[in-house]
Formats: structure tokens, sequence, C-alpha cells
């Protein structure tokens, strides 16, 4: 559970830090070009961090061993993701072998 | 053409984001009132960030017990690239008052990104008070639901039994959010790096871990866009 005494600043650092990013140079109307070095890896940041989240949660996120079922669900979200390019379609197709077939198992 | 009808073909074109949002939105607010946020907290969350991705973030990592810094730190890494988003757009919105651009930035998402970019490049012409127009009508498809959904996942979220299994919708909805972005060897690379890093890091305290593996994932992504471009060349 998280605590009350902390949401609330987090979420008034994430709002703020957020807006921040967004307005960087929109507010500014900078019309100085960022050097590529920079520029680049910028563009791998949701394709790292957001796997790097999920990868030790699926593998090891059960306190009674792995879970199996949770690996091929989230391979196949994966799979299903990277084939239809289609956000809803991964999710649902990764929920119903989760929670679908893990009812019946 | 009118900026009323600059309005409805924003409207028009966002459409099909409009069954990402709901659903996220939906998701969001029952994971926030399972890891114990009020219905206010999750709404005030939703409304400050709007931003499915680090939202989840910071939740997921409070949730399992990292300092704050961390999760501050982890979700601003993720919204980075609205960073690019705001440079890439700030020359269509040229003789904008700040007011408009303040206004255009705190609705900068994904998908109003996506959809006003492509249109500005479409048509360079178009004059400023349609592009705002056409903007608007994307953010009211985009980002408005965006509060209503998180407060109906919220007092859904509050009903449910607290035993409820949820524990995987989380991993699962960013599962689903970057599958979709893995387009090309650079992508695809830096995923893979990450989520070794990731998994060789994990035994770094306050999940330093994420920010290496993140690092390592974003220069790999870069050094093999290069590559390819050398290879090209």
């Amino acid at each position: 559970m998280i605590s009350p005494d902390i949401i609330w600043p987090v979420i008034f650092i994430l709002g703020i830090g957020s807006f921040t990013l967004r307005f960087a140079f929109l507010g500014l109307l900078a019309n100085r070009d960022l050097p590529n070095w920079l520029l680049k890896p910028l563009r791998y940041t949701a394709v790292s961090i957001l796997p790097a989240m999920v990868a030790p949660i699926v593998l090891w996120g059960h306190e009674d061993g792995i879970d199996t079922l949770q690996i091929i669900a989230a391979l196949a979200a994966l799979a299903t993701g990277m084939a239809t390019r289609n956000v809803l379609v991964a999710l649902i197709v990764g929920a119903a072998l989760y929670w679908g077939v893990g009812y019946w198992v | 053409m009118t900026p009323m009808s600059s309005y409805w073909r924003g409207i028009a074109l966002s459409l099909p984001f409009a069954l990402i949002v709901i659903p996220f939105g939906l998701l969001f607010g029952v994971l926030a009132t399972e890891a114990g946020l009020t219905v206010g907290a999750a709404l005030g969350f939703s409304a400050a960030v709007i931003a499915g991705a680090a939202q989840l973030t910071a939740l997921q990592l409070l949730m399992h017990d990292a300092p704050a810094f961390v999760a501050v730190m982890s979700a601003l890494a993720i919204n980075l690239r609205m960073a690019m988003y705001s440079l890439s757009i700030a020359p269509h919105l040229k003789g904008t008052n700040v007011w408009q651009r303040a206004i255009a930035a705190y609705f900068l998402v994904d998908a109003t990104y996506a959809v006003a970019h492509s249109e500005y490049e479409k048509s360079p012409d178009m004059p400023r008070r349609n592009k705002l127009a056409f903007y608007a009508g994307s953010v009211t498809i985009v980002c408005l639901p965006w509060y209503p959904a998180t407060v109906v996942g919220a007092l859904i979220g509050d009903a449910l039994p607290v035993s409820l299994d949820l524990g995987f919708a989380m991993p699962l909805a960013f599962i689903s959010m970057f599958a979709p972005l893995l387009r090309s060897l650079p992508h695809i690379s830096a995923a893979f790096v990450a989520v070794v890093l990731a998994l060789g890091f994990a035994w770094l305290p306050l999940n330093l871990g994420l920010m290496v593996a993140g690092l390592g994932g974003m220069i790999t992504g870069a050094v093999v866009e290069t590559k390819l471009e050398r290879a090209r060349a």
C-alpha cells in the first residue's frame, strides 16, 4: 500500500516535471537544433525503460517461485503487440491467456 | 477551411485513440485504488501528469517500496520523449502566444503529438487558428476522457475486493504499450539490452538497476541506429 503522505508530493513533483519537459521547447520556441548525440538516445527511452521494468517482475515477481503462465502470457502479449502494432489487441491476448487459462487450469 | 471544421477534423483523426485512452484510464484508476490511493489522488495523478506509462511506472515502483525519488526519476525518464515532441512541434506553433503554447504543452501526449504533427507536416501553410483548432479537436478526444475514465476506474477499484489478483495487470499494460514500438532493429536491440541489464543488475539497491538498464538500452539504440545509417551510406 502506498502511503498517502508520499503520494501527493510525488504527484506534485511529477506534474511539474512532466509539464516542464513538455513546455521545454514549445515555451522557448528555441529554433536551435539539439545535437544528434543527445536526440538519438532519447528516441529509445520508452523501449528501454518499460521492458527493463517489466522483465524482473514477470520472471521473479512471485514469492512462490516462477509463474510459467505469467511468462507465457507476457511473451504472447509481446509477440501480438509486435505483429499487430496494436496496443489493445496485445493487452486482450495477454489478459485472455493469463486470466482465462488461469481460471480453467 | 474554418477553424470549426479544423476542430472537427482533429476530432475525426483522433477517434481511434479513444479506444486506447479509455481502457487505460480505467486500468490506471483500478490499479491506483488497489495500490491504496484515494479516488481523489488517482484523479489528481491523472490531471497533473496525463501520461499513462509514467503514472503506472510511479505507481508500480512506489508499491514495491522504492524510494519516492527513484519513482519520480523513473517516471520522468519515461516522459523524456515529451521534450522531443515539444521540440518537434514547436516550429509549427510559431506566432502563438505563451498561454496557447502552455496549454498545448500541458496536453502534449503521444497521440496528440502524432496526430497534430502529421497534419501540420501535410499542410504546413495551415493558418495558426486552424492549427490550434485542430489541436483542440485532438485534445477533446485523446485527453479529456482520461479524467472521467480514471475516476470510473478508481470507483470500480474501490468497490473491488482487495484480494483480487491484479498483480500481472500492470506488467501486461506495459508490455502492450512498448511491444508495438519495437518496429526496427535499433528499437529491438535497445529493449533486449535493457532487459538483460535489468535482470543482471537487479541486485543494485534503490532500483538503480532500472537506471543502468534504461541508459544501457538508450545508448544501444543510438549506437545501432548510427551503425545502420553508416552501413546504408
